[in-house]
């Protein structure tokens, strides 16, 4: 495997614009002649079809849930950043990739995050046409809110739901392609292998998930932008149907998988209660804005919240402890998040926790007090009442009680700055990619990046690439190459569908996620690695003992998908913990408590870690082996990581 | 807590449903409705009993609008301003008996048990209900002012999860609630005004073409609307719709 991150040369500033003057085009004529295959329908996938289709292409786009409003981007609630500067503040293009490249702990491609932030302005031009309904000021204009890793306002927002408005946006421009007849649109359909001609990827297997039916798709360049893996935890702040097995048969084809030990753990979610528990509900970083994070100060009065003798009204305010504040006074409570879920958890390991001690409250009190209820209701009135409808407990009047929890992943199919991967016609985009966040995502950044990667990257890059492919002809569906990989499909089902133990397939996963957590959670070290890599092998075992996965694969059988998925995220947890295991340093989100400061910030080894990690699938149960692909930062000044 | 569970089983489009009887014992109030169903799906494949209970879900936190069901003869069950996912066991009583069925209405069919397709409403808005624009070549995002209250109106209507309820609320299974939601939304806003006689006429078309039913003004589905999408967004997608014919453009 080589990998070639293919960066345009020149200053960092004009690399993108040199390249796109200078990128191979495709005719329009020729443009219909061309297939494209997009797989799924967040914001990177939806927005992509739809730029693809508008502009002449013949495309077929696939996802799991019944329409393509459903992805697990319609979750997103908090904004999605852009260097607008209309607050005036300070912000520029500069300033948004240095933020970013900071955030991520420098561990991500300077070109790639550069041009994140130069297009992040006609994102927002872009869903304004669109009709996506921002908040906006008395004025009429455009109203912004700060993010964590921030210090300027560049945040846009659509009340808490800024996911749902922005995914709405590119779904109307991908259903106005629909009816135009450029794309079609194939609804629950698990993509469940890639195929690979001639060392390129020219179609996908997929299962009708209502008839169980294998279909064959053929095309001339295929785009996965499947989400990430979070749920490999089993509870996180994830959809239930999010998975990483789309990406995962790509890598067993040959994709390299970069970074997988670097997932993001949100400080801000809805504290675990029960084992029945099927996920975690973000409370969304904006709340950070004007909530401020505390524990008691005391431990006695910890214990008595614990024990239900004291409330959390009941603690005065010189017994408080705002620990974000106290510990980093400049960011405070909008520190990064991998940041802020170390601290809570540091204070609930010391025994400050409230709740079940595994909690922190988030307190609105002051910012009532400043605005009145009606502002902070206006604000964050839908997570408010989210927040009750879930816990039975009202947040205007007691603090919400939060405890971080796995939201996001960094890591993904390595991509070079065309975000092709290391199948030549692969592309991956959204969170799918090892993206452009390093070790950290900022929050706000993956909507951007999703939209970035879908209406102003893949519209050039992938063009860039077809323009080689107008000769080939129309790719069919025929051909050893498709045989192979529906068999290969067919016999995986039966292998699961064979099976009669006494467990579902959720009490695996459920084992399975809190091992992870446990072990390769918010910090990790040799010890826990070790153990959890023994853990997942035998967890893995006794799963082909004692599964049971009830009925067929030709009806209608969310059992079977689920197994697929959990057998994809055994292999999966094995290179997560490879990977943290080989990374003997600590950066963003990847916490090795071997390498830490005095004061229990994370320790980089710049000297020896500076580079993405590239892993090739070598087998089942076979030792990856890994690519390096060194970061160059010719631009930016390489620092200690410092929000105090 | 225990319940007594009466549940619509079909095993796809074409075979007969009935209802099945299941008891479920220790639930916690705590427990979200769908985690109660996986906890029965738990026991039905441990102790071999049946096939689990298919049912759509996916945020399980009220905002995909995949999950939905007719629980007591309610859409999305027996609370306000929530969907199924967002619904809790501590709404129910101890010893209750829940009765869970499926959206029932034409353009939805059954798919297995309490699924159904709802592919009609992405029809609907493929007809007509956005704003043409392609990517790039767009004016810039502050160049058009927009009042705050109105675009806080349009938020209010864009804010449909398209979740269903509200077919499966009327007993004419009529539309008129989603579509008027998302013909307000585009119409409240300056870029969507260009195009909005066009875009009422197709997609009330569509409506009608996909066996949607009419609107009795009954408004059980504003009372059942997990988004609390309320019931001007029908008026005003009727004044758009006459409007239209008159090939005038108003509106408001
Ligand atoms: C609760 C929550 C809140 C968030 N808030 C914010 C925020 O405020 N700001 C921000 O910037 N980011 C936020 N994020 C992160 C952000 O929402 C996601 O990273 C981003 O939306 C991912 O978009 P995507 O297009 O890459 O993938 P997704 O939206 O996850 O879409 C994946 C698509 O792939 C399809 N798919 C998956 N596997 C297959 C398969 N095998 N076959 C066919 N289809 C498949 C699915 O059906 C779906 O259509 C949040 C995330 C969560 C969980
Ligand atoms: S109008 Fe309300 S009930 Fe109808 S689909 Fe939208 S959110 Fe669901
Ligand atoms: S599962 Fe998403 S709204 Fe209920």
């Amino acid at each position: 495997m080589k990998l070639d991150p293919k960066i345009p040369n020149g200053p960092l500033a004009e690399k993108w614009t040199k390249y796109k003057a200078t990128q191979k085009l495709v005719n329009p004529a020729n443009k219909r002649k061309l297939d494209i295959i997009v797989v799924g329908t967040g914001l990177a996938g939806a927005s992509a079809a739809a730029s693809l289709g508008a502009m002449g292409f013949n495309v077929d786009i696939f996802c799991i849930q019944d329409s393509p409003r459903r992805a697990h981007s319609i979750a997103a609630q908090g904004g999605i950043n852009a260097a607008k500067n209309y607050q005036n503040d300070g912000d520029s293009v500069e300033r948004l990739f240095r933020d970013t490249i900071k955030g991520g702990d420098y561990r991500a491609r300077e070109a790639n995050v550069y041009r994140l932030a130069e297009v992040s302005g006609a994102i927002i031009d872009q869903c304004v046409a669109q009709g996506v309904p921002f908040a906006r000021d008395y004025g009429g204009l455009l109203d912004n809110r700060s993010f964590g890793g921030a210090q300027v306002s560049r945040t846009f927002y659509a009340k808490g739901q800024t996911g749902q408005q922005l995914l709405l946006g590119a779904y109307g421009a991908l259903s106005r392609e629909i009816n135009r007849g450029t794309v079609r649109f194939h609804e629950r359909c698990e993509m469940m292998d890639l195929v690979i001609k001639d060392g390129r990827a020219r179609g996908i297997i997929v299962r009708n998930l209502v008839t169980g039916d294998l279909e064959r798709f053929a095309a001339h360049a295929v785009v996965l932008a499947t989400g990430g893996y979070g749920n490999l935890y089993y509870l996180s702040t994830n959809a239930m149907n999010s998975n990483g097995s789309a990406a995962w048969v790509c890598h067993r084809k040959g994709a390299a998988f970069a970074n997988p030990c670097y997932v993001q753990i949100h400080p801000t979610c809805i504290p675990v209660h029960g084992d029945y528990q099927s996920k975690l509900t973000l409370m969304s970083e904006s709340l950070r804005n004007d909530g401020r994070i505390w524990v008691p100060k005391k431990k006695e009065d910890a214990e008595a919240i614990r024990a239900g003798k004291l409330r959390a009204n009941d603690i005065r305010e010189e017994d408080r402890d705002y620990y974000l504040e106290r510990r980093y006074p400049a960011f405070g409570n909008l520190v990064p998040r991998d940041v802020a879920s170390r601290a809570a958890k540091e204070r609930c390991d010391a025994g400050y926790g409230v709740g079940t001690g595994y909690a922190v409250y988030l307190d609105f009190a002051d910012a009532i007090r400043r605005l009145g209820k009606e502002a902070i209701s206006e604000k964050y009135g839908n997570l408010f009442q989210m927040y009750q409808k879930i816990t039975d407990e009202n947040p205007y009047e007691t603090p919400m009680m939060i405890y971080p929890a796995i939201h996001y992943t960094m890591g993904g199919l390595w991509v070079d700055y065309e975000l092709q991967t290391t199948i030549p016609g692969l592309f991956a985009a959204g969170e799918a990619n090892f993206s452009d966040h390093g070790a950290n995502r900022l929050g706000a950044s993956a909507l951007m990046q999703g939209l970035a990667d879908g209406y102003f990257v893949l519209p050039y890059t992938l063009q860039n690439y077809l323009a080689d492919q107008i000769n080939v002809g129309k790719i069919t569906t025929e051909g050893a190459e498709f045989d192979e990989a529906e068999n290969n499909v067919r016999q995986r089902f039966e292998r699961l569908l064979k099976t009669s133990g006494k467990h579902s397939v959720d009490f695996y996963h459920k084992k399975l996620g809190k091992l992870m957590w446990e072990y390769c959670g918010m910090a990790r070290n040799t010890e826990s690695l070790t153990k959890a890599k023994q853990l997942v092998a035998a967890l893995e075992e006794d799963f082909w003992k004692d599964v049971f996965v009830p009925g067929t694969a030709n009806e209608f059988n969310p059992e079977l998908e689920k197994a697929c998925r959990l057998e994809d995220y055994f292999e999966l947890a094995q290179l997560v913990i490879a990977d943290a295991m080989h990374r003997e340093e600590s950066c963003g989100g990847h916490f090795r408590t071997e390498h830490q400061t005095a004061d229990g910030e994370t320790l980089r080894d710049d000297e020896h870690f500076m580079y993405v990690a590239a892993w090739e699938y070598q087998g089942h149960h076979q030792p990856e082996t890994m690519e390096k692909e060194p970061l160059n930062y010719e631009h930016i000044h390489i620092a200690t990581r410092n929000y105090k | 807590m225990r319940f007594t569970l009466h549940i619509w089983r079909q095993e796809n489009a074409r075979a007969k449903g009935h209802f099945e009887t299941y008891e479920i014992d220790n639930i916690s109030p705590d427990c979200s409705f769908l985690e109660m169903l996986d906890i029965l799906n738990e026991r039905l494949i441990n102790d071999r009993i049946a096939h689990p209970v298919c049912f759509d879900n996916d945020c399980r936190e009220g905002i995909c609008g995949m999950c939905g069901l007719y629980i007591n003869g309610r859409p999305h069950g027996n609370d306000d301003g929530i969907t199924t996912c967002q619904l809790h066991m501590r709404k129910f009583h101890d010893g209750d008996d829940i009765w869970i069925e499926p959206w029932r209405a034409k353009a939805f069919p059954i798919i297995r048990d309490l699924v159904v397709d709802r592919s009609a409403f992405d029809k609907i808005i493929q007809a007509g209900g956005y704003i043409s624009t392609t990517t790039g070549g767009v004016p810039d995002a502050n160049s058009i002012p927009i009042p705050k209250h109105k675009a806080d109106m349009a938020m209010d209507a864009a804010s449909c999860i398209g979740c269903g309820a509200c077919v499966a609320a009327c007993k004419n299974a009529s539309a008129m609630l989603f579509v008027g939601a998302k013909v307000s939304h585009l119409a409240l806003l300056p870029q969507g005004k260009i195009e909005a006689a066009d875009r009422v006429k197709r997609m009330v078309a569509k409506m009608d073409e996909l066996g949607f039913g009419n609107c009795t003004n009954t408004y059980a589905c504003e009372a059942e609307c997990p988004k609390l999408i309320k019931r001007q967004n029908i008026s005003r997608l009727n004044r758009q719709w006459i409007a239209s014919l008159f090939g005038r453009d108003r509106n408001s």
